[in-house]
This record gives structure tokens, C-alpha cells and sequence, in this order.
């Protein structure tokens, strides 16, 4: 008896000696993620595949949007139950700074691209963080009814302003960033001074003075699915959201929408790893994410959302949408069609003024 | 004061209160079609027309109501199709009613005579104070329903769904519900979680009702305080609260910490209507059984309970409905794994706004009526009971 339970061991531990690393992973992981068509793109391109090839399950927690305050709650208790989370670049910043995520080694963990440029090169200055592995690239820019705006199409920015050519309501998100830029860039501040003007406490009343001019025509959104919802209903002419929830609106539902890519506000969405893992869940994190953000995973997931690779050596394999069949590539905010005038933002800056302009902007959303 | 005697009303007072209905509903279609005020003028003026009109005509009132009725739907298919037609069969139905109604002096003939005309106005005025707060309270119920058969991917009434037109319907978001994998697991977290819940708080509450309605028993007022305090605290405390302290032992995450949870949730209900019921029993019953030779377990449950368990099963559909619609605590202390239908209802409506929640709440909407339905047989029967029960 126990000799036949030895030799079974034995025999197992053959077996298993060729993915040794794997006897010491966690055969759980919690993703978290925000839910909607961008998880169900990230369900497709990475949890499917890694499932089917490891046996790991894979739970998804769309918990995202509150991931910071979670994050802290979770330390704090000494309860951390997120194994790998998807946040926002700035929000990977703040959670890297207080400690809350663990540091990557960006070469060790992720694989080289396929002509072995190492990971930290193919995904380049997309590496804002150290603990923060690059996924996507997204933008924030504007949808607009095609069949509200008349005979011309808006083609600038600054017919968010333009309450003449284009009346009707406009969907704007509640939050300084972005809004403030288009502001102060429609009101003739050149690209390049943005930041500088609106360092200053006259640039601040300047761009709120020119929102103030579309504020009683504006809603205010807080989720991505509330403006293509605002759009499908007529109720604005105008809104801006992120780029994939305009596509997949347009593309898959079929809506009266058109694309308006001046000025958009590029942004990165990623990974990272809440610190205080054990050493087995840790483990496989990294497996999971050496395995997710490998250049062919990458190119996959924008088969099923209109959001651009993050590394280099993915964007030629981007292919065509895996039920529609049209071509991505000219849908991706990175598309050199799509990019002619692009916004972007500065993400130090926003870092040392946020709290700032939150407060101003929120005392002027109150007026 | 002279009694009111019932007999036929003047035109122009029947002209001028249809002028009032009609310029009500008036308010509504010219509102939904532009110009509010325009509408309160032709609806007012439309109804005054007939309400004149049709008091010199009351011996002819069948043929005239179905001739309006008619009219009203050829009117409303003439302009705007079928969904106007079925408006004005509501509209034309209402109108002739109405105008006759008042004109024959119908609407005094059931109360009391020695009414002046200032308390038949109250009278009337009450029952549609009444009406319209119930309407505005029934209507978000409503809308949903309609909205869940939506062959598109938004919250919209459809061109093609306000036409009454097949193609701008589908049971897809139905569809939906039951075949996605993340409806599906959290519809069975729920199943598991609700009726576990449940029996903990029908258990537990029960106990400590029937523990704190006994005369002997010393701090009943503040341990009924204590005990009740999850119902009164706002949610997010207590779910706080909880998080940290389940984390510390164990519980965040695990299934029996979110049933646990729930059942402290559910208890204070189970206590509440046990307690009620409680207050109806004879106790001579309980004593009657003792000098029988019953011991205290046998007592309760061959005399005490068969008595108490209306108020004991109406507490537990409370203690599972609350459960079965809880959203904050189970966000804290759960896990992705323990993802019940409002959390799920709850990120598909901030994250997608897919109509798949819709249909979803027309099904939970569906359930809460069984179940209240359940509620108010049993609490006839109790009420029954109660009566024929001495003392």
C-alpha cells in the first residue's frame, strides 16, 4: 500500500519535473479588471488560452474603477485577495508610490519580443512605473451623432465650444483632466504652453471660464458606457468617452455615431501586482503576466476591442475583429490616420496638481 | 341644508371640469410632443367642446361612447400610427366615461347625500392625489419591463419598439442572462447564499424573539436594541465594519462569510414580525402543555410554533429577499468568487449599461411579487388564526 502510494508520487514528480516551477504556483488567480467589452477582450485573448494551457482558474473581479481605495483596505487588513490588477497608468503610479504594488523587473518577468528585443525596449517610454506593465494604449476623444450635426461633420476639438454650428447637449467626464486642456486649447493656447498656462491661477480661470460657456449644455458623465448610452438616446450631440466603448458602439451596435480623433487624450492601461502576495500567488502572477503581454497576446486582444497594443512589436500583427472581420487597424487611436493631432497628457504634471484642480473644479461644478 | 338631489349637471359645468382633465392629460402628449402648454390648451378646449355637447345628449350615451371611443382611435392611427391608436382607444374609453359620468351626476349617487359640493371635490381630489403618487411610484417598475425586450444594446425605446414593430423586439438580453457564465455563476451564488442566509436568520431570530417576549428575562429593551441595530446603522457601516473584522479572522472572502453576514442582516426582520406574532399567543398554552407532561422542546414545537409560524415564515421571505437584493455588504465582504446578481447587476450597470440587467430585474421583480403575494396569504391566514385563537 504504501509502496504503490510512493512509486505514484514518484511517478507524478517525473512527470511533473519538466514544469518543476509549476509545483509551487498558486492554481487560482483573481484578475481584476473594469468590466464590459474590455474584459470580455482580455476573457478572449488571455484568460481562455492561459486556462486551457495551465488548468489555473481564473476568477474576474471588475472592480477596477474603486481599485486604489480597495488596494489600501485590503493592506490595511492584511487581506489582500486581488492576485494581478488592470488599472490606469496614474493610478499604478499612485499605488507604486505608497507601496501598495510590488516593483517589476520589467526584463526578467516578460518575454522578449520574437526578434529578442528585450520587454523593457519593446514597450519603450510606456514604462511609466516600475511596477506597472504596459497593456494598452487608449484614448479619451469625442463621438459624435451624425445625424444631429447637420451638413457638416465636426472635424476640430473645439466644436465641443461651438454651441452656434452644433447645439444641443455634450457629454463631458467630470474631472479636470482633459477638460481642461480642451478648454484652454480652444480658447488659442498652443499645444506645446498647455501645462505651462494652466500652472498658472489665470490659465486655471481661463479654461474654467471657457467651460463655462457650454457648462449649462453639458452632462456630466463618470462611466465609460454612459456617453455611447447618451448618444444612442439623441440626448447629446456630443460626448466624449474612451475610444473602444465609441467603436463598439458604432461597429457592433450599428449607432448613427462618427468618430471625431481630433485632440484625443492618450492614456495607457496595464498591470500591476498589490504588494503583500504570498510567495505561490506571486508566482504565478508573474507567470500570467510573462504569458499575457507577449507580443502575439497583445496583437490578439485587439481583435475583439479597438484598443492599440502597447508594444512595438505587436502593432504589425494587429489583425482583423474576430467576429465583424473589418480591419482594426484603422480603429486603433495609434492608427497614423487617427493620430495627426493628439493631446498628450502629462502625466507628472496632473500628479502635482490633481488634488489641486479637483478641488477648483468641483467648487466651479458647484457654482 | 337642503340635500343634494341626484339629477342632471349643467353643460357648462361638465365643460369646465373635462376642460380640467383634459387639459391634465393634455399636459402629457403636448409635452412628449413639444410644447406642453399647447397641448393643456387644445386637450381643455377639446373636452369642454364635448363635455358641452354631450350633457344635452345623455339618453344617448351608449352609441355616443363607442362612436367617441372609435373616433379617438382613428384620430390617434391617422397621425401617428398604431401606438397612437392604442392611446386613443385609453383616451376615447376615458373621455366618454368621464364626461357621462359626470353629467348624469353618476359620480354622487354612491355617497352621502348631505355631501356639499366642497367635500365631493376633497372626496374626488384625494383618490387622484392618491393615484398619481402611486403611478410615480410604479412607473420606473414599469418602464424596465417593456425596455428588457429591446433588440438593442441600449436603455432606448426604439423607433421600431414605440411602432410596435416585431423587429424592434427580442428575448436576446433574456438569452443573455441565461447563457453568459458571469449571469450564470452569480444567479447560483445567490441560490446559495439567499435560502442559507435565510435559514440562519429564521433560527436565530426566532430563538431570540421568543427568548426576549419572556417577562423574566432582564436588559429585554437593550438587547433588542442591540439586536435590531443592523437594520437601523447605514449599510456602508456596517459593511465596513465587517470587512475588517472577517478579514481578521478569515471570513472576508469565504462563502460563510457572506452568509453569516446576511443572516445578521436578516435577523432584526425575523425578530420583528415573530415578536408581532408573539404578542397573540396565549401563554396558558405553553403551561397547558407542561401539565401535560410535554417538556419544554415538545411544548414549543407541537403547540408554540404550529401558532407563530405565519410571523416566523413572513420574517424568513424578508431575511431571503433582503439577502437575495443586498449589493454593499457583499461587495465588501465577498470575493470576485462569492459575485452574487446585484453585484453583477451593479458593475454591468457602471461599467456596460447592457440591457442584460433588465432583464434581469423584470425576472427579480417577478420573484419579489410571488413572494409578497406569499407574504400577504399568510399574513390573512395569521390574521384568521388570531381570531379564532381565546383571548
Amino acid at each position: 500500500m504504501k509502496l504503490t502510494k510512493l512509486s505514484a508520487l514518484v511517478a507524478s514528480t517525473a512527470l511533473c519535473a519538466p514544469m518543476a516551477m509549476a509545483e509551487d504556483m498558486a492554481n487560482e488567480l483573481t484578475i481584476v479588471s473594469w468590466g464590459g467589452s474590455y474584459s470580455a477582450s482580455q476573457k478572449n485573448a488571455y484568460h481562455d488560452p492561459y486556462t486551457a494551457e495551465t488548468g489555473v482558474k481564473i476568477i474576474n473581479d471588475e472592480s477596477s474603477a474603486e481599485a486604489v481605495a480597495k488596494i489600501r483596505a485590503m493592506n490595511e487588513a492584511g487581506n489582500v485577495t486581488w492576485d494581478v490588477v488592470d488599472v490606469v497608468a496614474s493610478d499604478a503610479m499612485r499605488l507604486c508610490d505608497e507601496g501598495l504594488a510590488d516593483e517589476i523587473d520589467h526584463d526578467e518577468v516578460l518575454a522578449a519580443a520574437p526578434d529578442g528585443t528585450p520587454a523593457s525596449e519593446d514597450f519603450g517610454n510606456l514604462i511609466v512605473s516600475e511596477c506597472f506593465v504596459p497593456q494598452i494604449v487608449y484614448s479619451t476623444t469625442f463621438g459624435y451623432r451624425t445625424d444631429l450635426v447637420g451638413d457638416t461633420a465636426p472635424t476640430s476639438v473645439c466644436a465641443i465650444f461651438d454651441l452656434d454650428a452644433y447645439p444641443g447637449k455634450r457629454s463631458l467626464q467630470k474631472r479636470p483632466i482633459d477638460n481642461m486642456e480642451w478648454a484652454l486649447y480652444c480658447d488659442g493656447v498652443a499645444k506645446e504652453d498647455l501645462y505651462d498656462v494652466l500652472s498658472t491661477k489665470e490659465g486655471v480661470a481661463r479654461g474654467l471660464a471657457k467651460l463655462d460657456t457650454i457648462k449649462d449644455q453639458v452632462v456630466w458623465w463618470t462611466a465609460g458606457a454612459e456617453t455611447p448610452q447618451l448618444l444612442a438616446d439623441g440626448e447629446v450631440v456630443m460626448g466624449s468617452t474612451f475610444n473602444g466603448r465609441l467603436f463598439s458602439a458604432i461597429a457592433e451596435q450599428d449607432q448613427p455615431i462618427g468618430m471625431l480623433w481630433d485632440m484625443q487624450s492618450f492614456d495607457l492601461d496595464g498591470w500591476i501586482i498589490p504588494a503583500g502576495l504570498s510567495p505561490e500567488r506571486k508566482a504565478r502572477a508573474l507567470h500570467y503576466l510573462n504569458y499575457a503581454t507577449d507580443t502575439q497576446r497583445l496583437a490578439d486582444q485587439a481583435k475583439y476591442i479597438s484598443y492599440g497594443p502597447a508594444r512595438a512589436s505587436s502593432a504589425p500583427l494587429v489583425g482583423k475583429h474576430a467576429e465583424l472581420g473589418i480591419d482594426m487597424a484603422p480603429h486603433m487611436p495609434t492608427d497614423p490616420a487617427n493620430a495627426t493631432n493628439v493631446h498628450t497628457y502629462d502625466y507628472e504634471w496632473w500628479a502635482d496638481n490633481r488634488d489641486d484642480l479637483d478641488a477648483k473644479f468641483q467648487a466651479w461644478l458647484a457654482k | 341644508m337642503a340635500l343634494t338631489p341626484v339629477e342632471n349637471q349643467t353643460p357648462g359645468f361638465v365643460a369646465a371640469v373635462a376642460a380640467g382633465s383634459g387639459a391634465f392629460f393634455g399636459l402629457f402628449i403636448g409635452t412628449s410632443q413639444g410644447s406642453g402648454p399647447m397641448g393643456m390648451l387644445i386637450g381643455a378646449v377639446l373636452m369642454a367642446l364635448l363635455g358641452f355637447a354631450f350633457t344635452m345628449m345623455t339618453n344617448k350615451e351608449n352609441q355616443i361612447r363607442w362612436a367617441l371611443a372609435a373616433a379617438f382611435v382613428v384620430a390617434g392611427f391617422a397621425t401617428a400610427g398604431l401606438p397612437a391608436a392604442v392611446l386613443g382607444v385609453f383616451f376615447g374609453w376615458f373621455a366618454g366615461w368621464f364626461i357621462f359620468w359626470l353629467a348624469t351626476s353618476r359620480y354622487r349617487a354612491h355617497l352621502a347625500p348631505y355631501l356639499t359640493a366642497g367635500q365631493v371635490l376633497w372626496y374626488y381630489t384625494f383618490r387622484v392625489i392618491c393615484g398619481v403618487i402611486f403611478v410615480f411610484l410604479i412607473t420606473p417598475i414599469l418602464v424596465v419591463m417593456p425596455l428588457s425586450f429591446n433588440s438593442q444594446d441600449f436603455f432606448t425605446f426604439t423607433p421600431e419598439m414605440l411602432r410596435f414593430d416585431p423587429a424592434g423586439f427580442s428575448l436576446k438580453h433574456y438569452q443573455d442572462f441565461f447563457s453568459n457564465q458571469d449571469w450564470q455563476n452569480a444567479l447560483w451564488n445567490s441560490v446559495k447564499i439567499a435560502p442559507m442566509a435565510t435559514l440562519l436568520s429564521v433560527t436565530f431570530g426566532t430563538l431570540a424573539a421568543i427568548g426576549l417576549s419572556q417577562p423574566h428575562v432582564p436588559f429585554r429593551r437593550a438587547i433588542m436594541a442591540v439586536l435590531i441595530s443592523p437594520m437601523i446603522v447605514p449599510l456602508i457601516i456596517s459593511a465596513a465594519g465587517m470587512y475588517f473584522f472577517y478579514s481578521r479572522i478569515g471570513l472576508q472572502g469565504t462563502y460563510m462569510g457572506v452568509v453569516m453576514a446576511h443572516a445578521v442582516l436578516g435577523i432584526p426582520f425575523v425578530i420583528i414580525t415573530v415578536t408581532a406574532t408573539l404578542v397573540g399567543f396565549d401563554r396558558s398554552l405553553t403551561r397547558a402543555a407542561a401539565n401535560m407532561g410535554a417538556g419544554p422542546v415538545t411544548t414549543f414545537f407541537r403547540v408554540q410554533m404550529p401558532l407563530i409560524l405565519p410571523g416566523v415564515i413572513s420574517g424568513g421571505l424578508f431575511a431571503f429577499i433582503t439577502s437575495f437584493d443586498e449589493v454593499v455588504v457583499v461587495l465588501f465582504v465577498g470575493s470576485a468568487g462569492q459575485k452574487t446578481l446585484p453585484w453583477q447587476m451593479f458593475i454591468g450597470l457602471r461599467e456596460q449599461i447592457s440591457p442584460t440587467i433588465l432583464a434581469v430585474a423584470t425576472i427579480l421583480v417577478g420573484i419579489s411579487v410571488l413572494l409578497l403575494a406569499t407574504l400577504e396569504l399568510l399574513r390573512r391566514r395569521s390574521e384568521r388564526l388570531r381570531g379564532m385563537s381565546p383571548g
